[in-house]
């Protein structure tokens, strides 16, 4: 079959609206409004160092709570019977299709300090909370918007898992929690993997829950770079130069999880 | 007896999570039928904000505007899609993989960083047409449009950008169970090259392009950060809109979209299960007139 030359419309396609949008982020990231070349974009970035520690830390807590969440409930739903497993990926796939932001809006309701949260205290006599506007509030937001791209990764490791194995080590002696730790878990760490990527970076850079349940004022990456290209702060230079180490850093730290994993894998293997 | 109270404790937890993750949803859903503009104090049933939903022109037109932009979109990137793979298949390794890295970027990369640097590009592309035309009016004496602005089409090509690797990544593992047998056999039974590809080879890959379509087109009806960098000031797409709404905090309709949207996924949902059960069913009566 030749075939080959199918490719070239995708391939031109890919160089202009993929490659080109990248180099010219690299360009805006080190020039400065007359087009001269210039480190001042990513001097002037020392300001928001803040921004970078929040955003990593909040996105970070999110993903844990997202493994400590999703990995038990993968183990849970893959012991269910086969039609019971069905049923319940699809209703962990059915919020995911639903609009993103009508999934945050939905908190907003619930979160506020009139909200239904603080009805159902004030009904058992208990203060109101009010964390609407916190780092909490867009902890949530990120675990409840990301936590499928958790469960759903591991859950398809995890039921994958040759049954055989673990019930060679029960034999063998191994208590539930050595099967666990020298079975199952480097089994499932794939799939753990898989899903922290797939919850740490649209964490990391959303701006949506942060301005949505965190009121806008506790600013995160995604918020900052939205800022220099249509916000107020408009400087597409700037804002360039932050999108740019944002992403190195975002691949730095994926790059060392999997190694890590890697080494994980094959010791396995051995 | 340990062992039932883990069991029942691992029910629970499951029970939990799922409370967490549909609680949001049927929020929404019961106060879209509230009397009054609250969002937390029910006062009472009524129809109200749906009637509302449809006189708002804002919504309307921007429902419209995101269903044309996934349905072509998803149409375009399908045919883009299914032919990159058909040729990347046929391709040497050293120069497919290089080529799939690629074609993964737009999944790796975050939806901002995607969505600033299309914008750049957009924008920059938008002044060189603009410099352009003024020159050729100048030099023709012709009176072409010199300004040019992101809208419509930077939003198409925009998702297009996004759905095609999904279409790739659904297509190439049907190409790879494809026995290349069976089309030399097909060319050896007299059929053209062009006969052989339609009647051997795009059948065997059409489960993966109808799942690739429907990647494509729930992956464009629900994006909302590229769009948001691409489409400029005049063109909305309904995320736009609830994301503009939203920011304002106190409007129902929102309550009486997301009702509506998640039955028509619901429905949406139905169907695919239903038709790849009905799929399941062909292959398991195949597989016994076989074994007969």
């Amino acid at each position: 079959m030749k075939t080959k030359l199918f490719a070239v419309p995708y391939i031109i396609w890919m160089a202009l609206f993929v490659c080109i949008p990248i180099v010219l982020i690299v360009v805006y990231a080190f020039t400065n409004d007359a087009g001269a070349f210039t480190f001042e974009n990513f001097k002037g970035m020392t300001s928001y160092a803040s921004v970078f520690g929040r955003s990593f830390l909040l996105a970070a807590i999110a993903t844990i709570i997202c493994i400590l969440i999703g990995y038990p409930l993968s183990i849970v739903m893959s012991k269910f019977p086969s039609n019971w497993q069905k049923i319940f990926t699809m209703l962990i796939m059915l919020p995911m299709w639903m609009n993103f932001l009508l999934r945050t809006y939905a908190w907003m309701s619930i979160l506020e300090k009139t909200g239904l949260i603080s009805q159902l205290l004030g009904l058992v006599g208990l203060p109101p909370l009010d964390i609407i506007n916190t780092n909490t509030a867009v902890v949530i937001g990120m675990v409840y918007n990301f936590l499928p791209f958790m469960v759903l990764p591991i859950y398809s490791v995890v039921t994958k898992i040759d049954r055989s194995l673990i019930e060679a080590a029960q034999d063998l002696g191994a208590t539930p929690g050595k099967v666990f730790k020298k079975v199952t878990l480097p089994l499932s760490l794939p799939g753990v993997l898989s899903g922290i990527t797939m919850v740490f970076v649209p964490a990391v850079s959303t701006f949506v829950i942060s301005q949505l349940l965190g009121g806008g004022k506790h600013m995160l990456l995604g918020d900052l770079i939205e800022m220099q290209f249509l916000g107020t702060a408009y400087n597409p230079h700037l804002g360039s130069a932050i999108a740019l180490v944002m992403m190195i850093i975002v691949i730095i730290c994926l790059r060392i999880m999997n190694r890590f994993g890697d080494g994980e894998g094959q010791a396995v293997i051995l | 007896m340990t062992r039932r109270n883990a069991r029942l404790g691992g029910k629970i937890f499951t029970a939990l999570v799922f409370l967490f993750l549909y609680a949001p949803i049927f929020v929404l859903i019961v106060f879209s039928f509230n009397s009054s503009k609250s969002r937390t104090t029910w006062t009472g049933f009524s129809f109200k904000w749906y009637a509302e939903l449809f006189q708002n022109d804002a919504i309307m037109s921007s429902l419209y505007t995101t269903l044309l932009v996934a349905v072509i979109s998803a149409l375009i990137a399908t045919v883009l899609g299914t032919f990159a793979a058909l040729g990347f298949y046929t391709m040497k390794k050293r120069w497919r993989n290089p080529l799939l890295e690629v074609n993964n970027i737009p999944l790796m990369n975050a939806d901002v960083v995607t969505g600033v640097s299309l914008c750049l590009l957009f924008v920059a592309a938008a002044a060189i047409m603009g410099d352009f035309t003024a020159w050729i009016n100048k030099i023709f004496g012709t009176d072409l449009k010199t300004n040019f602005h992101l809208g419509f089409a930077t939003l198409l090509i925009a998702h297009i950008s996004f759905n095609t690797p999904y279409v790739i990544l659904s297509v190439m593992p049907k190409l790879y169970q494809l026995d290349r047998n069976l089309v030399d056999a097909a060319q050896d039974l007299g059929c053209t090259f062009m006969q052989a590809f339609f009647k051997v080879v795009v059948p065997q890959i059409m489960p993966g392009i109808v799942n690739g379509i429907i990647i494509a087109f729930t992956m464009s009806i629900d994006d909302f950060v590229i769009s948001y960098f691409t489409a400029g000031s005049t063109v909305n797409t309904l995320s736009m809109t609830i994301y503009a709404m939203a920011r304002r905090r106190v409007s129902p309709e929102i309550n009486a979209i997301s009702t509506l949207l998640f039955l028509a996924v619901l429905i949406l949902l139905v169907i695919i299960n239903l038709r790849e059960i009905r799929q399941e069913d062909k292959k398991k009566r195949l597989q016994k007139a076989i074994a007969r």
